[in-house]
């Protein structure tokens, strides 16, 4: 299955990243060459395989539901170029027309 | 004193014996990056005022006798992805160049506590995404042996500080083989522990199932000194397993006879350089004649465990990676009208190609419509693999095959073609899916560059590996050595 330019607009656009159309042209290649290396799984029998998602036997590590120290607010909010007294401020989020 | 190339464990003794003070170790060690580092460029920030005070600290709590531990005022190199309070934290990156954590890394408070000294953060592939550090936003490392040649990666920058004495011993991280490659390349020992031993808390996240801290030393020993150092419970690290570390060290100088090596076949295939893949066989002679017994064995799903890793990785590091979308820290894209497309211009503004390349491999393939074929698929294939591993151990005590297929290769070579970049990986990515342990040290020497081979153990066997490690280590004759980087520290082909 082989990637068109849209389709790498597409997947850009769900992350979240602005691609030119260089950038574009140059994912569609190295994508595609990925994709045709990683489509070898497609050869490996998984009838009735169970996904590993975690190799590790540990199941909901859960803790006491008790309060503990935060971060300090002004710390919290020391690496942002956005702050606005306690708060991040951003962007408007909502569409406005 | 010429302390820089001692192994840490001397560098320990002399401490307590008083033959030396913290400060003059900071004071070389310091002087030693000043000399080097402009051609190595192993660092991207050196804390020299926290070095020198610290060390000054470690000496005075040691006359009071109130010493944190025997390896007090040592101090090490940590990757630039693991979050150190009060100094810039890059992952050599756009994205995070002037972040500067508030916080410490569990691996850097265990450090700290032990009276260690960051000495300084070490360059890595951006994100710890790449197997040679060329993908840093922010400088090159150049390999101590070869200055035309990559270090490896990601740990890059740990590697050639070690090899090249800026530091004794250094901490990187390993997701597909981040701190073994490096190690190889750079002719030192390097070590992944099992998946759950050393707590990821703080450390900058790229594939949450694979990602381990690992340290780096110029020899066995100190390798094992640092892993008992870093290990350990954390709560704050939901996959950290709760389980009493041994003294590593102490168990050092065991006996191997009897032990059963397997070499599993499918290591040793086309692909791998014969000067590499005949090194290891020696190797593998060396450890018969200590006792071990040798043996072939077969672990048919790793043809299949690159494909497996890229997917799984690249699926896990686009999710770990959405959180960088300037509102909170780091680099924030100007000009933008609405959030949505302040994201997309921090992102696009903020990552390295490479970084942008595994984040929409990983979109792609968590997508609707193609999560079976691709990210479930290769979870499928990522238990087959474990099975596979579990089969074998049943009988074996460790597994022995090469690090990586060749030596380190020239700058430049492979960054313009991504899966010959990652075919570097191919031996180190099966120990991160089966979240196995593994050990690189140094087995020979090819045209000027070192080759490392690699021991794979079952989970939570970092003694026997070690044990094994250190007996060839000892028998074998590739002691602790340093690259000289320049003239005038004597020869620079003496091996």
């Amino acid at each position: 299955m082989e990637l068109t330019p849209d389709d790498v607009k597409r997947v850009a656009e769900l992350a979240r990243i602005e691609l030119t159309e260089d950038e574009t042209r140059a994912f569609v290649k190295d994508l595609n060459d990925i994709l045709r290396y990683v489509n070898r799984l497609q050869q490996v029998d998984t009838e009735g395989v169970e996904p590993a998602y975690h190799v590790v036997p540990l199941e909901n590590v859960m803790r006491e539901d008790c309060v503990t120290p935060s971060l300090p607010v002004d710390e919290a909010l020391d690496g942002t170029t956005g702050r606005s007294g306690d708060y991040f401020k951003v962007p408007r989020i909502l569409d406005v027309d | 004193m010429d302390v820089i190339d001692r192994p840490l464990y001397e560098l320990a003794r002399l401490l307590e014996s008083g033959e030396v003070s913290a400060e003059e170790l900071a004071v070389e060690f310091l002087s030693r990056i000043d000399k080097v580092d402009g051609i190595v460029g192993a660092f991207v920030t050196v804390d020299r005022e926290g070095t020198l005070s610290g060390a000054r600290m470690a000496d005075k709590a040691r006359r009071a006798g109130e010493a944190p531990s025997h390896l007090a005022g040592i101090p090490i190199a940590v990757k630039d992805n693991m979050c150190t309070r009060g100094i810039e934290t890059t992952c050599s990156s756009k994205m995070l160049r002037g972040f500067v954590p508030p916080y410490d890394a569990h691996v850097v408070e265990r450090v700290k506590a032990a009276g260690m000294l960051v000495i300084g953060k070490t360059n890595l592939d951006e994100f710890a995404m790449g197997s040679s550090t060329e993908n840093s936003a922010l400088r090159v490392t150049r390999n101590p042996w070869n200055l035309q040649r990559v270090p490896g990666g990601s740990s890059g920058g740990s590697a050639a500080a070690v090899a090249a004495s800026e530091a004794p011993a250094a901490l990187g991280s390993d997701t597909g083989g981040s701190v073994r490659v490096p190690a190889s390349y750079c002719g030192i020992v390097g070590m992944k522990p099992t998946y759950g031993l050393v707590s990821r808390y703080g450390v900058v996240a790229y594939a949450s199932s694979l990602d381990q801290v690992g340290p780096l030393a110029a020899n066995v020993r100190d390798c094992a000194i640092m892993l008992r150092v870093i290990a350990g419970h954390d709560p704050r690290d939901s996959m950290s397993i709760d389980a009493e570390i041994p003294d590593y060290e102490a168990q050092l100088g065991r006996d191997i006879a009897g032990k059963v090596i397997g070499l599993p076949k499918e290591y040793f295939a086309e692909g791998i350089e014969p000067g590499v893949r005949d090194a290891v066989l020696e190797a593998a002679k060396q450890l018969s004649k200590l006792g071990v017994e040798v043996e072939e064995v077969s672990l048919p799903t790793v043809e299949y465990a690159l494909a497996a890793y890229y997917i799984i990785a690249s699926s896990e590091a686009s999710s770990n990676l959405a959180r960088f979308d300037g509102v909170r820290y780091g680099h924030r894209a100007e000009g933008a009208v609405d959030s949505v497309s302040m994201f997309m211009k921090t992102r696009a503004e903020g990552f390295g190609p490479e970084v942008k390349r595994r984040i929409m491999m990983g979109t792609y393939s968590l997508s609707a419509g193609y999560y079976d074929a691709y990210y479930k698929k290769a979870s499928q294939v990522r238990s087959t693999l474990k099975s596979d591993f579990d089969r074998v151990f049943e009988r074996c005590d460790a597994l022995l095959t090469p690090t990586a297929p060749t030596t380190a290769f020239p700058i430049g070579e492979r960054i313009d073609d991504p899966m010959s970049m990652y075919m570097s990986d191919v031996c180190t990515v099966t120990a991160n899916l089966a979240g196995i342990p593994g050990i690189s040290l140094p087995c020979g020497w090819q045209d000027g560059l070192p080759i490392g081979m690699q021991l794979l153990g079952k989970r939570f066997s970092e003694a026997t590996l070690l044990q094994l490690a250190y007996a060839y280590e000892q028998a074998a004759g590739y002691p602790s050595r340093k690259a000289p980087v320049t003239k005038d520290r004597g020869c620079c082909s003496c091996h």
